[in-house]
């Protein structure tokens, strides 16, 4: 991946300003469309998903008391991971984006929602609704992008230290909870700033994750296990509980990986967005996203975040609107001559990891990798590993020349 | 006895309360009352609810909803009303109706509910609603009670109005199928009734009053203004010769209040008057924004935030074109306009008593005069 402002072929140099301000109000077009039918229809639609979860929660704990007995853990185990991904994905996600704020319902507000998640739900509203939605793939200003531990672009400089990054990536997913509150915190950066010199707002925000931290993980590897005591279950429990939690960050992770990470999605240059119009932003999330195909089932286990595109065009529109509306959108990106990314999970899960590993390695590493000049490939790699900021920069730039006199010789 | 005795009350609520925390440390970050309020809503120590029993129509635009309350109702006097909210098309809406009788040995209560022109939740309650909802309540409020040692009285009600009117009377004079019940709490009374409204059919519980005054219980004076002309209530002493003897309970729209006010003042009579129809807004373009102590003017086309942020008040944002709702405030009064789409979002004086209705201040630009909260 390479900022579109920088690729030979700008994606989006065919279209004129104007096209992109009448796209826009195509766009705005079917965003209103939703608003104007959005009614009861919609508020029955998000209660009964809430009743289902907690339902499935309640049953599946429940069961969880007799864990000794593997059927009652399975079962328990299966309801309690698919429980807490609704909770995140399609309840908490979306609550808290402000998608159903129009019922002023108090109960069910972006304002008042709270999540079975490590990070506390304001904490993640600010560095997720306003920081990655505003700046969706802007780099340098969307955290998400490699969460400012990875090198998801050809532009950062590669260094050794990402030769390890599809370990980081794994680890990342297995305990993304925690991952997200980090991230939320901001706690690479805070961390590095001196202690006495750190933010009130920081030193506060550390207070209350701990604090929701130790909630959580209370109610799991406490609380749950020693009620299922009296049938003998403590740790069957409370290995349900550890399995529920890793299950959920695993799918999440993957989930998230699969919205902006695959092959073909668009990044953009910090000062591309410098006096972005409406149909501009708009083009930018339509070209940051990517879809993942699938059944009723797969869309809501992910939140309906499998309409990614469609989700971050209209952020605040109900989650059960997206199916209904993707049609319509990917009609506009054929007739604005756009690449709409869409593919069953596993196709897209595996595009992302591609991209880890590919970027893991130093540019166009991979690419010209081939059986035969493996152990040539492997021993430049080697040197650029062991041999400091100088060499490889020697290194890549015999590799710009050699690959610019063989365009040149292919264009002779 | 020792001061150290712990009585069997205290030791139940210390079980009680370490229970409850057990409780709420197995179902963080929800309550456990977010798990029992799915199966039973009408429980008692939770929000107050109530369920549709029944919807009886009065009139072809007006209907008597009965509801069975939640446990914790702590029930109340006629004439007291309450504030209902309903979901009319997904969306919460508050109204305050009067109770339309008094306690009933069955614990339900009902709302007699005139269809408005244009009411969003009256339509919704009289032509809509179906027995089995559940709605959201609170305790009934309301000064317009009866002073049980006032025995001459005169009721002036107007349109829906009669309904706190018809909530005292059924109290002293219970209807059964039988006929009207003589309570010996009701035989020193001596009532009138001056029942105002447009015309004849569109009169609520006009059977009902009717009923009672066939019976003796009260006199009624039905005016109705296609047939009598609009009501002078200087002219209320040639409909009711010992006006001056009684005591005056009216209930209706303003004008008629204020109109009963000046006149009885006039004349040194005691009066007890009785408005809740919500007021609507007017959506204009622009107006005076007040936040806190700030008031400023703002246009019609520029951000609430903007301008409140302008006139230095602190202001909750985020990404300031309305996707990340950092920067909801409820609006406690006046009218706001989305500038996306034109949508008018308006406060009245029950959702503002709930805290007010929340907006987004960045995409919202003042319709009219309107204060918000920080």
């Amino acid at each position: 991946m390479t900022t579109i402002q920088k690729k030979p072929v700008d994606p989006t140099a065919h279209l004129t300003a104007e096209d992109i301000e009448n796209l826009g109000k195509e766009l705005d077009a079917i965003r209103q469309e939703v608003l104007d039918t959005r009614g009861e229809r919609d508020a029955r639609y998000i209660r009964r998903v809430i009743k289902a979860q907690r339902g499935l929660e309640a049953g599946s704990r429940a069961l969880l008391l007799f864990s000794i007995f593997p059927p009652a853990w399975i079962a328990g185990t299966t309801g309690l991971s698919i429980a807490k991904i609704l909770d995140n994905m399609e309840v908490g996600h979306n609550i808290m984006h402000g998608q159903w704020d129009w019922m002023r319902d108090p109960k069910i507000h972006s304002t008042t929602w709270e999540w079975d998640n490590a990070t506390p739900s304001d904490m993640w509203k600010h560095s997720h609704n306003e920081l990655h939605h505003t700046y969706t793939n802007v780099v340098g200003k969307d955290n998400d992008l490699g969460y400012g531990i990875m090198r998801v672009d050809e532009d950062q400089r590669w260094q050794p230290f990402f030769l390890a990054q599809p370990l980081w990536n794994f680890i990342n997913a297995c305990f993304f909870e925690y991952g997200i509150a980090a991230y939320d915190l901001e706690l690479g950066k805070n961390l590095a700033i001196p202690k006495e010199k750190r933010s009130e707002e920081f030193k506060t925000g550390v207070k209350r994750t701990l604090g929701k931290i130790r909630k959580q993980a209370t109610k799991d590897y406490l609380v749950h296990p020693a009620l299922s005591i009296p049938t003998g279950s403590f740790l069957p429990t409370l290995a349900a509980n550890v399995t529920a939690n890793v299950v959920r960050n695993l799918w999440t992770h993957s989930v998230i990986m699969c919205g902006h990470f695959p092959e073909g999605v668009e990044t953009f240059e910090k000062k591309s967005i410098d006096g972005e119009t409406r149909g501009e932003w708009y083009l930018r999330q339509m070209l940051g996203s990517a879809n993942i195909s699938g059944g009723r089932a797969l869309h809501m286990m992910t939140g309906n975040l499998s309409f990614q595109i469609e989700h971050h065009l209209f952020p605040d529109l109900p989650s059960n609107r997206y199916a209904e509306v993707a049609p319509q959108v990917q009609a506009l990106f054929e007739k604005y001559g756009l690449a709409y990314h869409t593919g069953p999970l596993p196709k897209q899960v595996y595009s992302a990891w591609h991209k880890i590993v590919r970027l893991s390695l130093p540019n166009g590493w991979l690419a010209e990798t081939t059986p035969v000049n493996a152990p040539k490939q492997l021993a430049k790699l080697y040197k650029m590993t062991t041999g400091g900021p100088k060499v490889r920069r020697a290194i890549e730039a015999r590799d710009r020349q050699e690959a610019r006199r063989r365009a040149e010789a292919d264009a002779a | 006895m020792t001061d150290t005795l712990v009585r069997p009350n205290d030791l139940d609520r210390s079980w009680r309360s370490r229970l409850s925390r057990v409780a709420e440390a197995a179902t963080t970050p929800l309550l456990p009352a977010d798990y029992l309020d799915l199966v039973a809503p009408l429980r008692s120590g939770t929000d107050l609810r109530a369920r549709i029993v029944s919807v009886h129509p009065e009139t072809r635009d007006a209907a008597t909803i009965v509801l069975k309350p939640g446990a914790d109702w702590a029930g109340h006097v006629p004439g007291q009303y309450l504030r209902i909210g309903i979901d009319v098309n997904g969306v919460r809406e508050w109204r305050a109706y009067s109770l339309t009788h008094g306690p009933r040995a069955d614990g339900l209560i009902s709302i007699t509910v005139k269809a408005v022109p244009d009411g969003k939740v009256s339509n919704h309650l009289v032509h809509a609603a179906r027995p089995g909802t559940l709605v959201h309540l609170e305790q009934a409020t309301g000064d317009f009670v009866l002073d049980p040692s006032q025995t001459r009285l005169l009721f002036v009600t107007a349109g829906s109005g009669v309904t706190p009117v018809i909530g005292m009377l059924r109290n002293l004079f219970p209807v059964t199928d039988a006929g009207v019940v003589d309570l010996p709490r009701s035989k020193r009374l001596d009532i009138v009734v001056v029942h105002v409204a447009p015309s004849e059919p569109d009169s609520i519980f006009l059977d009902n009053l009717r009923e009672l005054d066939s019976h003796g219980s009260i006199t009624l004076v039905p005016r109705y203004d296609d047939q009598h002309g609009v009501l002078d209530v200087d002219a209320l002493a040639d409909l009711v010769p010992d006006l001056a003897e009684r005591t005056t309970y009216a209930c209706g729209p303003g004008g008629l209040l204020d109109a009963l006010t000046e006149h009885h003042a006039e004349k040194g009579l005691e009066l007890f008057t009785e408005q809740f129809r919500a007021g609507f807004v007017e959506a204009g373009d622009g107006g005076t924004l007040t936040i806190g102590d700030i008031t400023v003017e703002a246009d019609g086309a520029t951000p609430l935030l903007d301008v409140a942020e302008a006139a230095g008040a602190l202001m909750p944002s985020g990404c300031r074109m309305g996707v990340c709702f950092g920067c909801v405030v409820p609006l406690k009064e006046g009218a706001v306009r989305d500038l996306r789409n034109g949508a008018i979002t308006t406060a009245d004086p029950i959702s503002s008593a709930n805290g007010g209705v929340p907006i987004q201040t960045c995409i919202n630009a003042a319709a009219g005069p309107c204060t918000i909260d920080r």
